[in-house]
């Protein structure tokens, strides 16, 4: 296999759209994902406060 | 006595002594396997399965029957996956979730490597290259097996890379993390104050992160949708018995096959190359970059926030290689200060590493398919 022989500096520009997009789109799914694990911790602890709560009026 | 001497005459012709190399080579990987215990159960059934395919006839047993049934199609990975996915305990990062931005930071290194590894391959091998920054060996198998099929000559440098570099964590990250970090920036304290997790939402977690991913990154789906079903198994509370199932035996099994299988792709033809040499070199950089990626964004989340600092360390640990970065970061904090404990915010990072490096392979594949 002829590494040396394949090298391209084109190639390498066209890949660098894939860096950022790359990088972008990792950044907004764990974005999305710790989103929406605030949002669960936030739910069901307000959940367990409320049954808690009515435990204790109980 | 015939056939030996016919074997014997082939080490000599026809560059047979490569076979002798990969023998040696094979040899290697044992003696890193038992006495630097580096990986132990991968790359000694890899460093084994390595001498056998370089036998002086051409290698058509039962190794190449393994290949063709659990890697050539992704299954000995994926299945792997479950076995991962049961062992991991999604707390930390479900306690503190903002610890995901550095297992996303730690992916730089991947998308990097892809890009200066285009300078000398054509696009899918480069990207294939790239994965190796994710320290995750099911993933770079899966990954470079979509992308480059079974007559790849680079797949199995690849592999050898990807399991390697996950071995010589402690090795490689100390030396950047002591290069990008002050003394007195290792030296930050995090007080570590969990949060109550539910149980209801540690099971829905697996479930929304496929759903999410695979919207997404539709092509992560495979990779995140195993792991997630084993974290599920786990977490589900009435699947004990395959929970820990799935963590060891089935785990052990796997990796069993894995490795010596893997091994198919090291004949000399194939290996003794000199992109072999560069691949190393790149997935090298993939990891010093994804080491860096994390470290750096900790250090400029701490430009602008004026109270609880962070310590930058954790931020190497966003990379997959787990338990092992988590606990290299922790004992680099305790080395700076001995009452400074990093360890659940490090093993945090490792496993939103996993989760991140998963997605960075979808995407990946996203990208080439």
């Amino acid at each position: 296999m002829d590494i040396f022989g394949k090298f391209s500096v084109e190639r390498f520009v066209s890949s660098l759209q894939y860096m950022w997009k790359g990088m972008l789109a990792i950044f907004i799914v764990i974005g999305v994902i710790i989103l929406v694990t605030v949002l669960m911790n936030s739910f069901f602890s307000k959940l367990a406060a409320k049954k808690q709560d009515k435990e204790n009026n109980a | 006595m015939e056939i030996l001497y016919e074997n014997l005459l082939l080490l000599f012709q026809n560059g047979g002594w490569q076979r002798v190399v990969m023998w040696l080579i094979g040899g290697l990987l044992i003696y890193l396997a038992i006495k630097k215990d580096m990986e132990p159960t991968l790359l000694l059934p890899m460093g084994f399965g390595a001498i056998i395919v370089n036998i002086p006839a051409i290698y058509d047993g039962a190794l190449s029957t393994l290949f063709s049934a659990g890697i050539s199609n992704e299954l000995f990975p994926l299945i792997l996956f479950i076995g991962i996915g049961a062992m991991i305990d999604f707390g930390p990062i479900l306690s503190n979730p903002k610890l995901m931005i550095f297992g996303a930071a730690a992916q730089f290194g991947i998308f990097f490597t892809f890009s200066l590894a285009s300078l000398f391959f054509e696009l899918p091998e480069a990207a294939s290259i790239g994965i190796i920054g994710a320290a995750d060996g099911p993933t770079a198998i899966v990954v470079a097996q979509k992308l480059l099929g079974n007559a790849s000559q680079i797949t199995g440098a690849i592999m050898v890379a990807a399991y390697s570099y996950m071995a010589l964590v402690p090795v490689i990250q100390p030396p950047i993390i002591k290069l990008l970090t002050t003394k007195k920036e290792r030296m930050i304290r995090m007080p570590y104050k969990p949060k109550n997790v539910s149980k209801t939402t540690r099971i829905l977690f697996p479930i929304i992160i496929t759903i999410i991913a695979g919207l997404i990154a539709p092509e992560s789906i495979d990779l995140l949708g195993f792991l997630m079903f084993g974290n599920l198994i786990r977490e589900c509370g009435v699947l004990n018995s395959l929970s820990e199932t799935a963590q060891k035996v089935l785990a052990n099994l796997i990796t069993i096959f894995l490795g010596i299988t893997v091994a198919t792709q090291m004949t000399a033809d194939k290996f003794l190359q000199p992109a072999t040499l560069l691949i190393l070199g790149l997935g090298l950089f993939a990891f010093i970059f994804d080491t860096a990626g994390g470290i750096l964004v900790a250090k400029l989340i701490n430009v602008f926030s004026k109270k609880n600092k962070i310590n930058p360390m954790i931020g190497a640990a966003g990379i997959s290689a787990f338990p092992m970065s988590g606990r290299v970061v922790h004992k680099m904090g305790l080395k700076e200060d001995p009452s400074n404990f990093l360890l659940m915010h490090s093993i945090g990072v490792n496993v939103s590493g996993q989760i991140a490096s998963v997605i960075a392979g979808g995407l990946i594949l996203s990208f080439m398919l």
